[in-house]
């Protein structure tokens, strides 16, 4: 947990032209890596488990796509935290029923209307319902609504958490970690970006 | 009892996409100000955020809460060189207005506003979306805030390419980077967690 973990996953040498650079905005850094601390080894996992947390952080890396490495890396943290074969062979197959392309979604009635771009609002199917169990499958449903379409966020998205035994709590923890996610597979895409134009 | 979604009160949805200030009413019960200990406030890191109930709703984490929002004022508010504020809020705007987040959009094309001293572009950019011509400089920061935006991200070295003949150094485009990637993280809790309201 201690070594940087967008220095791994963007590949991010020592004494290269991107470690100086991340250097320039070291609290962020530091930070970024707190981030990833606070949601990845906290201190108390009591309303979010570990392997709940790393089987989202898997789901949202692999709706991602691109970087196998990131995929790779939250893949193993949850072996790691006791996950079973068939829970992982679930989310694989979740991952590739739920893939799309973002963002969509629908404004308030009004002059925005016009700009409303129609896409799906993904339910995990019923097979993987049953292997991922009533809990994770309502943070997939949610998870790919907060990935693709975050525009079509409801009141109701949230009750379909609290109804399966989501606490309030436990849903901002969520919420925090696909938040969380979406920057860090960005900012490591982005600094692999510009690192591969030199 | 159980948790329960909170129901707003009535209240003027906004209709467009606006630099007028906004208030967010939350759809969870964020903590109660006389229940904050010294953890929370910590992480609220500035005392007065303890009247935001955005805020207040985050410290349910307040490890991640912290750490996000130091993430946040260093990507933003650090002066060593790089990106110009106003650009890295021009960034911060532009993910908001893509994304479709009214509320963020709102405060950060203040800030864009108020650094760069071009409210028509800025309005522009709210009005007309992230195809708005502004100019060379900005419309190549706002299409590299919607590349790293969309899933999957289209990001690449074209955008990097063109940042750079833009005259964007290349902390400068890291500034860009991060400001964008941020603004994919604060859009989805702003977006899914409440709701904006006009005040």
């Amino acid at each position: 947990m201690d070594a940087d973990i967008i220095d791994k996953l963007a590949g991010i040498e020592p004494g290269s032209a991107l470690d100086m650079i991340r250097k320039r905005r070291p609290v962020a850094r530091e930070q970024a890596q707190a981030s990833y601390r606070a949601l990845f080894a906290p201190e108390n996992a009591d309303e979010v488990s570990m392997t709940e947390r790393f089987a989202v952080a898997v789901f949202v890396a692999g709706l991602h796509g691109g970087d196998a490495g990131i995929a790779a890396h939250y893949a193993a943290g949850l072996t790691i935290s006791g996950a079973s074969a068939e829970l992982r062979a679930a989310i694989d197959g979740a991952i590739e029923a739920a893939k799309g392309q973002g963002p969509y979604g629908s404004y308030p009635a009004g002059p925005l209307s016009r700009e409303d771009v129609a896409g799906p609002a993904h339910r995990v199917a019923a097979g993987t319902r049953q292997a991922l169990g009533p809990r994770l499958a309502a943070v997939f449903d949610h998870v790919h609504l907060l990935v693709f379409h975050p525009r079509d966020a409801a009141p109701a998205a949230l009750g379909a958490l609290l109804d399966t035994g989501w606490s309030t709590t436990g849903i901002v923890t969520l919420s925090q970690i696909v938040a969380f996610l979406s920057f860090q597979i960005r900012v490591v895409a982005g600094l692999r970006a510009l690192a591969g134009a030199n | 009892m159980p948790d329960t979604i909170l129901e707003p009160p009535p209240h003027t949805a906004p209709a467009v996409f606006t630099r007028a200030l906004l208030d967010w009413l939350p759809w969870l019960e964020p903590l109660a100000i006389d229940a904050l200990t010294e953890r929370h406030m910590k992480a609220l890191i500035d005392a007065a955020r303890a009247k935001s109930a955005y805020f207040r709703l985050l410290a349910r984490d307040p490890d991640a809460l912290r750490a996000r929002t130091l993430t946040d004022k260093d990507i933003f508010y650090n002066p060593d060189a790089g990106l110009p504020r106003a650009e890295r809020e021009l960034a911060a705007a532009a993910t908001s207005r893509f994304n479709g987040c009214i509320y963020c959009a709102s405060v950060h094309s203040r800030f864009a506003a108020t650094y760069s001293k071009r409210e028509d572009d800025v309005q522009r950019l709210l009005d007309e979306g992230v195809a708005a011509d502004l100019d060379e400089r900005w419309n190549a920061i706002v299409a590299a805030a919607v590349a790293l935006s969309t899933t999957p991200i289209t990001f690449g070295s074209l955008h990097v390419e063109r940042l750079r003949q833009a005259g964007l150094d290349d902390l400068a485009i890291a500034d860009v980077i991060h400001a964008a990637a941020f603004f994919n993280w604060a859009n989805r809790l702003m977006l899914s967690l409440g709701e904006p309201t006009s005040t």
